[in-house]
C-alpha cells in the first residue's frame, strides 16, 4: 500500500484513509486530508524533509513521518475526473 | 466589570477569527486603528489583543483571536479561542458576534472553520479577504448566492488596501440587529441523537443550558481538555453520592455514557474524532457546488515558479544563506549606527543634567539611575525594529513558512522545528528580539524550547568581555604561521591565530551546549510526543508596507510599554546596590572641582596661557584622586560587599572579590563589568575593553598576599566561560518573563544559566590549573 511519502514529484494520488487516532491524524484531516481527496506532491525540502503537497488548492508541507501515516492510491495513468 | 443590563450602555464585544495567513491581523488593524492593548490571557502565554472599533457614535470592542485551522481545543491558543466564543473566558465575557475571516483564495479550507464557527450559534459574519489573490488563482465566487445559501452576511474586503473595510466596519455595528447564524448540522443523524442523549444525560448531572458546541465537543474529542475537565467535575461526585448509584442507569458514569455514545457511533460508521473532517468538508463541498468554481488543476502561476527556484537543491539553500545572512547583518551591524545615536543622546541629555545639577545623590540618581535605566531600555530598539521589520517582510511575501520548511530536517536533529532557527539566529546578535521573535512558532512546546535556550547564544554583548580578556591574557601565537605574497604590497601573515582560536571557541561555547540542554528541557520540563510539523505554505506576493509597519510599530510599542518598565527598574536598583552607603560628599566635592578645572582649561587653551599646564596637572591628580574614591566607595556599597560575601563561593574559579562585583554589577547586561572593573581599578567608568590601562591594571592585579597575580590565561578563560553561559542580562529575563506570562520560567532561566556558567566556569579553571602546572 502506498503512502503519501511515497509519491515521487509531479504525482498525483488519492487519499484512501489516514491511519491512526491520535491529535496528528485529526490534524491531518482538519487540513483537507479527507478519504476520496486528490493529492499532488509538488517537491522536496532541499535536505529531503519536509514535503510539499497540494491538497484542496493550497500548498501544504508534511515531514515524511506525517506523510506516511496517509494511505493514497496512486493516480499516475488513471485519467483524471 | 458588571455587566449592565442595559445593553445598549453596555460596550459589545466583537470576536476577530480566522485561519493563519488570511491577513487577520492586517483587517483588525484597519478596524481599529491604533487603539489597541495587547496582554495575555490569565496564566497562560497566549497574547490577548483588544481593540476598540469607532463607527459613527458607537464604539465596539474588537477581540483579536490567535489565527487557528480549526476549533477541536487541543492546543493553548485553540482552548482559548473556544472559551472565548463560548463565553467561559472569565476577563473577556460573552461576545455578542463573530467576524470570520476566510481566504477566498482557499475556500474550502477556510470555510471548515467557518462550519464550526456556525455551531457556535452566535450572529457571524464571513469576511472573504484577500479577493485579489482569489481572481489571479482564477477563483470565481458568487458571493450573493454564497451569502444566501450560509444565511449571514458576506463581505468581499481586501484588507491591506483597505478595500471592503468600511463595509466590514458598517456590519460590525449592526450586529445586535442580526440573528444567530443557523448551525448548519452537517454530521449524520446518528451523531445529533447521540449528542442530544449526552445533553440529557448532563442535564441530570445538573449542566443544563449547555452551549450546544460544548456537547459536540465532549462527544468527538475523546480525551481532549473538555472531556477531562467534565470528568474530573463529575468523577468524584458520582463515585460518592449513593443517591446516583441506586438510581439504575443513571448510575453509568459520565465516562461509561461517552464510550459507549462513542462506540455507537462507531458501530454506525460515524468513528468519532475522523467523522469531524469528513461530515464538515463534505458540507463546504455542498455549500460551494454551483456558487464557487475552483479551477481543478492549479494553473502554473508566478508564485509556483518562484516556489521552485526557492525550495530547490542548491539554489533554495543558497538563497536561504542570503536572505538570512542579510537579516543577522541588519540587527548585528545596521543597527549599530543607530544604537550609537541614543548613547550618544543619553550622553548629551547625562551632560545637560550634569550642567544644571549639583553633585549629589539626586544627579547621580538621574545620570546613572534614571537616563542610563531609559537608555538601556532604548538601546534595544534598533535591533528589534530591524529584525521585525525583515520578519513581517518575509511573513508577509510568504517566504517565512520556506525558511521553515528548508530548515526544518536541521533543526529536528536537536528536537525542534524549522521555525525556531530565526529567533535562535537572531539571537546571536541579542536575545532580547531573538525571544520577541519566538512568536513564529505557533507549538508551545518548541516555543518555551526556543525561548529557554536563546539566551545561550553568543550575543553582541559579551564581546567586550571576551575581547578584554583574550587581548590581555592570550598570548598571539600564530599556528601555520605563513606570509604570502613576500615583499609586495599585498604581505600578509596566513595562520590561525590563538586569540581568535580563543574568541571563536567561546562564542560557538553556548551554541554547543544549547543541544544538550534543549534535550533536556524538553525530556523534563515538556515530556510529549514531537509536535507535528503541519504547515500551510502561503503564496508569494509582495509584501504590503503598511503591514510591514504596523507590525514593527507593533512590536516596538510592545516591547517599551511591557519589558522597558522591568529594564528600567533593574538597572535603577543596581544603581542603588552600587552607590549605597557610603558617603560621597568629598567625591562630590572633587567632582564640583573638576568641572571648574575643566571649564579653567578650557578656557586658558584657548588664549594658550602659560597655566595651562599646570591646570591640566591638577586636573589629571583631581581625576585620579576621584577615581580612587570612588573605587573605595563602590568597594563599601551593598554590590561591594556582597562581593566580598561571595568571594569564597567564586574563589573555586580562580576569581577575587572584584571579579565577583563586576559579575554582580553586570546583572543589567553583561558588557558592564568592563567598566565595573574600570572602576574598582580605580580607572573611573569610562574604560572600554581596548583601554590599556585596565589591561595593564588587570596584569599586575595580585590577590591580598601582595605576591599571586589574581589573573592569567585559566583565569581569563574561567572569566570567559562564566560570560559565555551565564544569565548576565536582566532585560533578556524581562523579555523572557513577559513572553512566558510567569516568572517562574525567568527566574528558571537565570537559575539554569547561572548553575550551568558556574560549573563550566569552575570545571575550566580547576582542569586548566592542573595542566599548568
Amino acid at each position: 500500500m502506498a503512502t503519501l511519502n511515497d509519491l515521487v514529484p509531479g504525482e498525483r494520488a488519492r487519499v484512501l484513509e489516514v491511519m491512526g487516532d491520535d491529535s496528528i491524524t485529526v490534524r491531518l484531516m482538519e487540513m483537507g486530508l479527507t478519504d476520496g481527496e486528490d493529492v499532488e506532491l509538488l517537491g522536496r525540502a532541499p535536505l529531503g524533509d519536509p514535503i510539499e503537497y497540494c491538497v484542496r488548492g493550497y500548498r501544504l508541507s508534511l515531514r515524511s513521518d506525517e506523510a506516511k501515516r496517509v494511505e493514497v492510491l496512486r493516480l499516475d495513468d488513471a485519467p483524471v475526473g | 466589570m458588571v455587566a449592565s443590563p442595559d445593553f445598549k450602555s453596555s460596550v459589545r464585544k466583537v470576536a476577530l477569527l480566522g485561519n493563519p495567513n488570511t491577513g487577520k491581523s492586517t483587517l483588525f488593524n484597519a478596524l481599529t486603528g491604533m487603539q489597541v492593548r495587547v496582554g495575555n490571557y490569565p496564566g497562560v502565554t497566549v497574547e490577548k489583543k483588544v481593540g476598540r472599533m469607532l463607527y459613527q457614535d458607537q464604539s465596539i470592542e474588537l477581540i483579536d483571536l490567535p489565527g487557528t485551522y480549526s476549533l477541536s481545543p487541543r492546543t493553548l491558543d485553540e482552548m482559548v479561542t473556544v472559551d472565548v466564543l463560548i463565553g467561559r473566558q472569565a476577563d473577556v465575557g460573552t461576545v455578542d458576534g463573530v467576524v470570520c475571516i476566510v481566504d477566498a483564495s482557499n475556500l474550502e479550507r477556510n470555510l471548515y472553520l467557518v462550519s464550526q464557527v456556525l455551531d457556535m450559534g452566535l450572529p457571524t459574519v464571513v469576511v472573504l479577504n484577500m479577493w485579489d489573490v482569489a481572481q489571479t488563482r482564477q477563483v470565481s465566487i458568487d458571493v450573493e448566492g454564497l451569502r444566501q445559501r450560509l444565511g449571514i452576511p458576506v463581505i468581499v474586503c481586501e484588507a491591506h488596501r483597505r478595500m471592503g473595510v468600511d463595509d466590514v466596519r458598517r456590519t460590525i455595528a449592526m450586529f445586535h440587529m442580526l440573528s444567530a447564524a443557523m448551525p448548519p448540522k452537517p454530521f449524520p443523524a446518528e451523531f445529533y441523537n447521540e449528542c442530544s442523549a449526552l445533553s440529557a444525560k448532563l442535564a441530570a448531572l445538573g449542566e443544563c443550558d449547555l452551549p450546544f458546541y460544548l456537547v459536540e465537543r465532549l462527544l468527538i474529542d475523546a480525551g481532549g481538555s473538555i472531556e477531562k475537565s467534565f470528568l474530573d467535575k463529575y468523577q468524584p461526585i458520582e463515585a460518592t453520592s449513593t443517591e446516583t448509584a441506586n438510581a439504575g442507569n443513571q448510575s453509568e458514569s459520565l465516562a461509561q455514557f461517552l464510550s459507549a455514545s462513542r462506540e455507537r457511533l462507531r458501530v454506525a460508521n460515524c468513528k468519532v474524532p475522523m467523522v469531524e473532517a469528513k461530515a464538515r468538508y463534505g458540507w463546504v463541498r455542498q455549500l460551494l457546488a454551483g456558487v464557487a468554481t475552483i479551477p481543478k488543476s492549479r494553473t502554473k502561476t508566478r508564485s509556483d515558479r518562484i516556489d521552485k527556484l526557492l525550495t530547490h537543491r542548491v539554489a533554495g539553500l543558497a538563497i536561504f544563506a542570503l536572505i538570512m545572512f542579510l537579516v543577522y547583518q541588519a540587527i548585528y551591524s545596521w543597527s549599530e549606527p543607530l544604537m550609537k545615536v541614543i548613547e550618544l543622546a543619553q550622553k548629551i541629555v547625562s551632560d545637560q543634567v550634569a550642567a544644571s545639577i549639583e553633585p549629589g545623590p539626586l544627579r547621580s540618581l538621574v545620570i546613572d539611575g534614571v537616563i542610563a535605566g531609559v537608555g538601556g531600555v532604548l538601546v534595544f530598539l534598533p535591533q528589534i525594529a530591524l529584525l521585525f521589520f525583515f520578519i513581517a517582510i518575509l511573513e508577509d511575501c510568504g517566504y517565512m513558512a520556506r525558511a521553515s520548511f528548508v530548515m526544518d530536517k536541521l533543526m529536528t536533529k536537536i528536537g525542534l522545528s524549522g521555525k525556531s532557527f530565526l529567533p535562535l539566529m537572531s539571537s546571536f546578535a541579542c536575545a532580547v528580539p531573538g525571544i520577541m521573535a519566538t512568536r513564529v512558532i505557533e507549538n508551545r512546546r518548541d516555543r518555551m524550547v526556543t525561548i529557554l535556550i536563546a539566551p545561550l547564544m553568543s550575543c553582541s554583548a559579551r564581546v567586550p568581555v571576551y575581547v578584554l580578556m583574550t587581548t590581555t591574557f592570550v598570548p598571539p601565537v600564530i599556528f601555520f604561521d605563513q606570509v604570502v605574497f613576500e615583499g609586495t604590497f599585498f604581505e600578509r601573515h596566513l595562520g590561525i591565530g590563538l586569540q581568535g582560536l580563543m574568541l571563536f571557541g567561546m562564542t560557538s561555547l553556548g551554541a554547543v551546549l544549547a543541544v544538550p540542554i534543549a534535550w533536556l528541557i524538553k525530556k523534563f520540563a515538556f515530556p510529549g510526543e514531537t509536535p507535528p510539523f503541519v504547515m500551510e505554505l502561503p503564496s508569494y506576493k509582495w509584501p504590503s508596507p503598511r503591514v510591514v509597519i504596523d507590525r514593527v510599530y507593533d512590536r516596538v510599542n510592545s516591547f517599551v510599554s511591557r519589558a522597558g518598565t522591568l529594564i528600567f527598574a533593574t538597572t535603577v536598583v543596581i544603581w542603588a546596590a552600587g552607590y549605597f552607603p557610603g558617603d560621597h560628599t568629598e567625591l562630590h566635592r572633587l567632582e564640583g572641582q573638576m568641572a571648574q578645572t575643566e571649564a579653567e582649561v578650557a578656557k586658558l587653551s584657548e588664549v594658550k596661557a602659560p597655566e595651562l599646564l599646570d591646570a591640566q596637572r591638577r586636573l589629571e591628580s583631581m581625576t585620579a584622586q576621584r577615581n580612587r574614591i570612588g573605587s573605595e566607595l563602590v568597594e563599601h556599597s551593598i554590590l561591594g560587599r556582597a562581593g566580598h560575601v561571595i568571594e569564597p563561593i567564586v574563589r573555586p574559579l580562580g576569581w577575587d572579590w572584584k571579579i565577583g562585583v563586576g559579575v554582580l554589577a553586570s546583572f543589567p547586561a553583561r558588557e558592564v563589568i568592563v567598566a565595573t572593573l574600570g572602576t574598582i581599578y580605580s580607572l573611573g567608568g569610562d574604560v572600554d575593553e581596548n583601554d590599556e590601562g585596565l589591561k595593564s591594571q588587570l596584569v599586575d592585579a595580585k590577590h591580598s598576599d601582595g605576591v599571586t597575580p589574581v589573573f592569567n590565561v585559566v583565569v581569563a578563560m574561567s572569566v570567559m566561560v562564566f560570560f559565555a553561559l551565564c544569565a548576565q542580562c536582566s532585560s533578556t529575563l524581562m523579555v523572557i518573563r513577559r513572553e512566558t506570562n510567569s516568572w517562574k520560567w525567568a527566574a528558571f532561566t537565570f537559575c539554569y544559566m547561572s548553575g550551568l556558567a558556574y560549573c563550566a566556569s569552575l570545571l575550566t579553571y580547576q582542569l586548566g590549573m592542573l595542566m599548568l602546572s
